[in-house]
């Protein structure tokens, strides 16, 4: 075996083979995260529930109830819930990967490994999260007798996939550029915070007319809870326009973010 | 024998402030809008290259198989940054290595230790940063806890750990690597004094009997000397000397800065400065056996600092032998808080036993038993001049201390 090392290596080259070889570390940082995260809270998985099912409630009375917003004939806190769960999947995730540079300083400045490790097993510790929540979503569906409908199951997965590439793409660029500048780490809560209003969670994409709503769909979430809701609750078709312009758009910032994390991850060690 | 690192024209680059100054987006973004042109300028290349420093520059050597290569320099020589690119954290801005093996790498202990998990857990967390497959500590986990000497607390949180028994832990992971190239920092200057020996008698083994290749950096002389058969010397990033270690390490003792050419250095970790270290500044410097010796040290911080132990070595010129080391911390159990702004840390010995002869000054600043931030037992050399003791001058010849004792005879 004979190692070479460069100035310039092919940055735009995918290392599947070398990703393979790290798979140990891959499962040890992730188990690590899962560990130190249910270790350190006093009701440990429970937290999972509990954030999502909070805001589900203070959702419900206040934009449900008080605000009267609309959702499509659907229970508000079903509805909501619904949306709440990819979203938390979304949203914690993608703090979580801008911020796993910085927080992984020790290793990453100390030891060699790909670096695309890091921010994935963030996602995948966010996961086990996500699949506690939804239990709470399949106890709603029993109470308030909703089925999904055959395509509406096939589609989650997909849904799942999307959520998951869409921070990745996102959190890389973040990332990427929170080694540098270190007022992206200010940013950020920020702009999740205005993201969470421009995404359909708190209402449907029925509001915006027709015509338009694909527009939407710039936004990758847009495209993915608004198909699960059509597709879990079983109550419409999905709305696949939208959908597809998501998907290409989630492709568009995977392609932007990994682009620019493979340029400078090299040199994260020189700057970070 | 074959070769197994081969090190070309290798040469690193830094932009000065890359570092030091974190870059704001704002600003950079401010800087675009106001004067696009001369930002094209920079992006392309054109404008000035104002703060630019090589860290390494020219450098060129061969390493054979089995071979255990020592790497020696003063702080800011480009050591590290030779490690960093030798084992792949940062990439080198010119030139180019082959390397003809696995490589493993030892910048520090317990890199990646996390202090909610417990011994068993961050045994394996750190045995896979450091490169070990799973299967392969599972297969070494009971020599790991063996060497390491902590069994009864393995399913303790390493929060609750002692240092002492955080580094052991950590080394001892450390210890059971096995690439066929070892890269290691210095790695040996934390512990107490008996694993430390352990470690060096651990890390022999692995040069001499499985015939690893070792590259080895240490401001320990001494260890320097007994590991390696080969040794390169570093300064100002370039390759200043290679061969027989003895040598190497003679021409590095010889070259080094005499107390009254200080240079100041920078602890990037603390964000402090030692702009000065002076010998009996009353004196003008002059040393003498038997007379008081102060050492004073100035450092400026950038904020406060909490907690650092400031050591002072004192090792003699021909053996590298320590004749006396005491740190604030370690040995006068005193919490030395550095201020914001100028501070200086005064050492007062009242009777200064040493005799006459060249001694190395060495300096470190730690964290009680977890690290050192900064360690380097050769910083300065200093003269002590003769004096007469008795009915002859106190030179090294008949010792290098001189004990307060008395003699009598009974008849």
């Amino acid at each position: 075996m004979e190692l070479i090392i460069k100035p310039k290596n092919k940055w735009w080259q995918f290392d599947w083979r070398e990703i393979w070889l790290f798979r140990d570390l891959f499962y040890f940082l992730t188990w690590r995260d899962v560990k130190v995260k249910y270790k350190q809270t006093a009701i440990g998985a429970a937290w999972a529930v509990f954030q999502p099912f909070i805001t589900m409630i203070v959702f419900t009375v206040f934009f449900g109830k008080l605000a009267k917003m609309p959702s499509d004939g659907i229970p508000y806190p079903i509805f909501v819930y619904t949306g709440l769960v990819f979203w938390t999947l979304f949203s914690t995730s993608l703090s979580q990967v801008s911020n796993t540079f910085l927080e992984n300083e020790r290793i990453v400045t100390k030891v060699y490994f790909p670096r695309i490790i890091l921010p994935v097993s963030s996602i995948i510790t966010n996961i086990v999260d996500f699949l506690i929540a939804s239990v709470i979503l399949v106890v709603m569906m029993v109470y308030y007798h909703y089925m999904p409908s055959l395509a509406g199951l096939l589609i989650i997965p997909v849904l799942i996939l999307m959520t998951i590439f869409s921070t990745l793409g996102i959190g890389l660029l973040f990332s990427s550029l929170n080694v540098k500048y270190r007022d992206v780490r200010f940013i950020l809560p920020f702009f999740i915070q205005i993201l969470l209003f421009i995404t359909p969670v708190i209402y449907p994409v029925s509001i915006v007319s027709e015509k338009y709503r694909w527009i939407l769909g710039l936004n990758p979430m847009s495209g993915v809870i608004d198909a699960a809701r059509a597709g879990i609750l079983g109550t419409r078709g999905i709305d696949w326009l939208l959908l597809g312009v998501s998907a290409i758009c989630m492709i568009f910032y995977c392609l932007i973010g990994y682009f620019y994390f493979k340029k400078v991850e090299r040199y994260f060690a020189d700057v970070i | 024998m074959s070769t197994i690192i081969e090190v070309n024209n290798l040469g690193k680059k830094y932009n000065i402030g890359e570092k030091e100054n974190y870059l704001a987006m704002r600003d950079v973004l401010m800087n675009i809008i106001r004067s696009p042109f001369s930002w094209l300028k920079s992006k392309v290349g054109i404008g000035g290259h104002s703060g630019e420093f090589w860290a390494l520059k020219d450098v060129n050597f061969t390493v054979e198989q089995g071979e255990v290569l020592g790497i020696i320099g003063r702080n800011g020589a480009g050591k590290s940054t030779l490690l960093k690119i030798l084992s792949r954290i940062t990439p080198p801005t010119t030139g180019e290595i082959k390397l003809r093996g696995r490589v493993g790498s030892l910048l520090e202990v317990g890199t990646g230790f996390h202090p909610e998990l417990t011994g068993r857990e961050n045994v394996y967390l750190n045995g896979a940063i450091l490169g070990m497959r799973k299967k392969e500590i599972e297969k070494k986990f009971d020599n790991i806890v063996e060497f390491s000497g902590i069994e009864k607390f393995l399913d303790t949180p390493v929060k609750r750990y002692s240092s002492g028994m955080y580094v052991r832990l950590a080394f001892a992971v450390a210890a059971h690597l096995e690439p066929e190239i070892l890269i290691i920092d210095e790695v040996l200057a934390v512990g107490d004094a008996e694993f430390q020996k352990k470690c060096l008698g651990k890390m022999e083994d692995v040069a001499k009997k499985d015939g690893r290749t070792v590259l080895f950096v240490s401001h320990n002389m001494g260890a320097v000397k007994k590991l390696c058969g080969r040794s390169i010397l570093l300064e100002g990033g370039m390759v200043k000397m290679e061969g027989e270690t003895g040598v190497v390490v003679d021409q590095y003792t010889n070259g080094m800065a005499s107390q009254n050419t200080f240079i100041p250095f920078k602890v990037k970790e603390l964000d402090v400065l030692v702009t000065k270290i002076i010998l009996n500044e009353e004196s003008g410097g002059a040393i003498s056996p038997f007379k008081p010796l102060k050492i004073d040290i100035e450092i400026e911080a950038e904020h406060d600092v909490e907690q650092v132990g400031v050591e002072i070595i004192f090792s003699h010129e021909d053996t590298s032998g320590v004749v006396f080391r005491t740190n604030t911390k370690t040995i006068k159990n005193m919490d030395i808080q550095i201020k914001k702004g100028k501070n200086r840390v005064t050492c007062l010995i009242d009777n200064f036993n040493l005799c006459s002869g060249r001694y190395l000054l060495g300096f470190g600043l730690s964290l009680f038993m977890i690290k050192y931030y900064y360690y380097n037992l050769a910083l300065l050399n200093f003269d002590v001049s003769e004096s007469m003791i008795g009915a002859l001058p106190t030179s090294a010849i008949y010792s290098h201390v001189y004990l307060d004792h008395s003699w009598s005879i009974a008849n």
